[in-house]
C-alpha cells in the first residue's frame, strides 16, 4: 500500500533496476519501532475504567510502600490502652479494640496482602506457564499428566483447596499462604497457555522458525511463548485480585496471616466481634479489599482490551 | 559438516533434489475412540527432480497438494513414504539434528506475508535469527549481515528496528525473502509467495526472485495458482491434481502443447487480456475433489473428463514420456 502507483509501471519493462527504487519508504518517524508494549499502552490509556484501576492498584501500591513510613504510630503498639476510639482528626480512621491505629494498622495490611497475594501470583504464573507450555508444546503424555493434573486441581472449590493445603504444611507462616493460593490458581492459566500454545505451534512463523533450523527450545522460548504473553498478563491481574481476597479469606478463618501482624483478612477478622458498634473497625479493610479488587479487575479488563490484537 | 560435503556426488548430472514415491497421508479419526476410519492422501506416490539452478513450477487448484507437498519435500511435514533426495542425501531419513543442519541448504517463503513473521521480533532480529542460531555471525558482524541482506530486497538499514505490523504487505514479503536467502541456501521452495500480495506489488516480488536466483543460484520449487507466473520464472512446469503430478514439462512444451486434459482445462481458465477473444472454456463437473480416500482409479474420471475410455474407470495412470522432458499421466495420450 505504501508502494507508490508510478511505481508499478516499470516493472513489466524493466527487471534490472534493482529493487531498490521501487519501494517508497513509511514516512520518517523515530527510526526505532513502536513494539507491541508501546501501542497496547497507547489503546490502555484511551479507556477511563482502564486508568482507574491503575489508580487504585496505583494507590494501594503507594500506600503499602509509603504508608508506613509517614505514619507516626506502630502497627501492634497500643495507644490507648485496651479501648477503642470513633475515627478523629488524630486517627482518621479510628482506633482498634486494642488501641491501635487502624489506619496505621491498614498501611502495613496494604503491605502484607499485596506482597502474599504478588507471590501467591508469581508462583501460579510460573506453574501455569510451565505446564502450560510442555503440555502444549510436547504434547501426548506430558499434555495427559499436567492437564490431569490441573482438573485434578481445578476440580475442588478453591478456597476449600487453599485451606487443605495450608492445613497440611502444619505450621503458619506467609510463605504457606502463598504456596497454597498458587497451586489453587495455577491450573486455570496452565489451560490458557496450553491452549494458546497450540495454536502458535501451527503458525507460519512458527514453521519459518523450523525451517531455519531454530531448535526446539528456542523456538518455543523466542516464537510461542512471548506470544503468549498478552493472556498470560490479563489473567494474572485478575489472579491478582482473586488472590487479595484468597489471602483475606484464609486470614479470616484464621489459618492465613498470623495476628498481630496485620494483614486486611486479619483486621477483619478481629474487627468481627465488634462490627455494628465498632464499624470503623471492619470497614476500613473491608473498603480496602473491595477497592483493591476491583482496580485489579478493571486493569485486567483495561489490558484485555489493550492487548487484543483485533481491537 | 564435511563428511556430508564429501558425501555430494561428483556426478555432473546429479539433481539438486530427487523426490521418489513420496507421499503424504493424514489419517482421519472418528468417533468414541478415535479410530482411524480413512486417510487424506494429500500427496500420493510423487516424483520430480529438480537441476541446480533451475525452477520447477508447480501447479493445480486448490486443495490439490501443492502446499503439504512444498513442506513435506522439507520435511516440515513428515513424509509417510518416499525418499527426499537432497545434495545426495535422503532427508526423509535424517535424524533431527542432521536434519536441523541441513535446513541451511534449503528454505521456504510462504503465502501470507502476515502469519509468516513474527510479530514480537524486529525485521533485523527476524533476518538475522538463523544466521546467529548456526553461529555464522553475531554482533556486530551479525547486524551488518542484516543490513546488506535487507538491503539487498529493497529494504534499508533503518528498517532493521521496526516491527512486522509496521511493514505493508510487500515489505513484509521482502523481509520473509531476506529470511530465506540468510543462510545461503541452495533451494527455496516459494509457497505462493505473491498471491497475498496486491498485482502491482507481485510483479516486484517476482522479478526480486528471479534477480536473487542469478545472484545466489538458487533452485526453487514454485508453487502457484496463477499460470502466468508460472510462466514467467519457472523453467519446468509440474501439473498437480488431487495429490498426484498428471503431468510434467518443460515450461514451452507444457504450455504450447499440453497433453493431460486436466492441463488444458486448466491452461483454459487462464483469462486473455482482450475481451473480443472467443476462446473454448472447458469447465469441469462436479466440485473441488476431496483427497479423503480417493478411488483406485484415475482421479481425473469423475471430473467429467472428454477423452475418457473405459480403463479409465479400472486402472490409475502413471507418468509416462510422450516427448523430450514430457512426461504425461493419462491412458489417451
Amino acid at each position: 500500500m505504501s508502494e507508490r502507483p508510478t511505481d508499478n509501471m516499470k516493472i513489466a519493462t524493466a527487471r534490472n533496476d534493482g529493487p531498490r527504487n521501487d519501494l517508497s519508504l513509511k514516512p520518517a518517524t523515530a527510526s526505532r519501532g513502536e513494539g507491541p508494549m508501546r501501542t497496547a499502552w497507547r489503546r490502555f490509556r484511551r479507556s477511563p475504567m482502564a486508568l482507574l484501576g491503575l489508580w487504585l492498584v496505583g494507590i494501594m501500591i503507594a500506600a503499602a510502600l509509603i504508608g508506613p513510613w509517614v505514619t507516626p504510630y506502630a502497627y501492634d503498639e497500643p495507644i490507648k490502652h485496651s479501648a477503642t476510639d470513633a475515627p478523629s482528626w488524630r486517627h482518621p480512621l479510628g482506633l482498634d479494640q486494642n488501641g491501635r491505629d487502624v489506619m496505621t494498622r491498614a498501611f502495613y495490611g496494604a503491605r502484607v496482602s499485596l506482597q502474599v497475594a504478588l507471590a501467591a501470583t508469581v508462583v501460579a504464573v510460573a506453574l501455569g506457564i510451565f505446564a502450560g507450555a510442555m503440555a502444549g508444546y510436547f504434547g501426548r503424555w506430558t499434555d495427559e499428566l499436567f492437564m490431569r493434573a490441573a482438573d485434578a486441581f481445578s476440580a475442588f472449590p478453591g478456597i476449600l483447596l487453599a485451606v487443605a493445603i495450608t492445613a497440611a504444611f502444619r505450621t503458619r507462616s506467609l510463605m504457606v499462604v502463598f504456596i497454597a493460593l498458587g497451586l489453587v490458581g495455577w491450573s486455570g492459566l496452565a489451560r490458557i497457555v496450553r491452549s494458546q500454545v497450540l495454536t502458535l505451534r501451527e503458525e507460519e512463523f512458527v514453521q519459518a522458525a523450523r525451517a531455519l533450523g531454530v531448535g526446539r527450545m528456542r523456538i518455543l522460548f523466542r516464537h510461542i511463548l512471548p506470544n503468549c504473553l498478552a493472556p498470560v498478563i490479563v489473567t494474572s491481574t485478575l489472579l491478582m485480585a482473586g488472590n487479595i481476597l484468597g489471602e483475606a479469606g484464609l486470614s479470616f478463618l484464621g489459618i492465613g496471616v498470623e495476628p498481630p501482624y496485620p494483614s486486611w483478612g486479619v483486621m477483619l477478622a478481629e474487627a468481627r466481634s465488634w462490627f455494628p458498634l465498632y464499624w470503623w473497625m471492619s470497614a476500613f479493610p473491608g473498603v480496602a479489599i473491595a477497592l483493591t479488587v476491583l482496580g485489579f479487575n478493571l486493569l485486567g479488563d483495561g489490558l484485555r482490551d489493550a492487548l487484543d490484537p483485533k481491537g | 559438516m564435511s563428511a556430508a560435503e564429501n558425501e555430494t556426488p561428483a556426478a555432473p548430472a546429479a539433481p539438486l533434489l530427487e523426490v521418489r514415491g513420496l507421499k503424504k497421508h493424514f489419517p482421519v479419526r472418528k468417533g468414541l475412540f478415535s479410530r482411524v476410519h480413512g486417510y487424506v492422501k494429500a500427496v500420493d506416490d510423487v516424483s520430480f527432480t529438480l537441476g541446480r539452478k533451475s525452477a520447477l513450477g508447480l501447479v493445480g487448484e486448490s486443495g490439490c497438494g501443492k502446499t503439504t507437498l512444498g513442506r513435506t519435500v522439507l520435511r516440515l511435514l513428515e513424509p509417510t513414504a518416499g525418499q527426499i533426495l537432497f545434495r545426495g542425501r535422503d532427508l526423509a531419513a535424517l535424524d533431527a539434528e542432521s536434519l536441523r543442519l541441513e535446513r541451511r541448504h534449503m528454505q521456504i517463503v510462504f503465502q501470507d506475508p502476515y502469519s509468516s513473521l513474527n510479530p514480537r521480533m524486529t525485521a533485523g532480529a527476524i533476518v538475522g535469527e538463523a544466521l546467529a542460531v548456526h553461529g555464522l555471525a553475531q554482533g556486530a558482524e551479525l547486524r551488518e549481515r542484516v543490513q546488506g541482506l535487507l538491503e539487498r530486497v529493497g529494504l534499508s538499514a533503518e528498517h532493521m528496528g521496526r516491527y512486522p505490523h509496521e511493514f505493508s504487505g510487500g515489505q513484509r514479503q521482502r523481509i520473509g525473502i531476506a529470511r530465506a536467502i540468510a543462510l545461503n541456501p541452495d533451494f527455496i521452495v516459494c509457497d505462493e509467495p505473491v498471491s497475498a500480495l496486491d498485482v502491482s506489488i507481485q510483479a516486484q516480488v517476482i522479478n526480486l526472485l528471479m534477480d536473487l536466483q542469478g545472484e545466489f543460484g538458487l533452485s526453487y520449487l514454485f508453487i502457484a495458482h496463477d499460470l502466468a507466473v508460472v510462466r514467467h520464472i519457472c523453467d519446468r512446469v509440474a501439473v498437480m491434481y488431487m495429490g498426484k503430478i498428471v503431468e510434467v514439462a518443460s515450461c514451452d512444451e507444457l504450455f504450447n502443447h499440453p497433453q493431460h486434459p486436466y492441463t488444458h482445462a486448466l491452461l483454459s481458465a487462464v483469462p486473455v487480456p482482450d475481451p473480443k477473444t472467443k476462446r473454448a472454456r472447458i469447465v469441469l463437473q462436479g466440485g473441488i475433489p476431496s483427497a479423503f480416500n480417493p478411488p483406485g482409479y484415475c482421479r481425473f474420471f469423475d471430473r467429467g473428463c472428454a477423452r475418457c475410455s473405459a480403463r479409465c474407470n479400472q486402472e490409475e495412470p502413471h507418468l509416462h514420456s510422450v516427448g523430450p522432458d514430457h512426461q504425461v499421466a493419462c491412458f489417451a495420450v
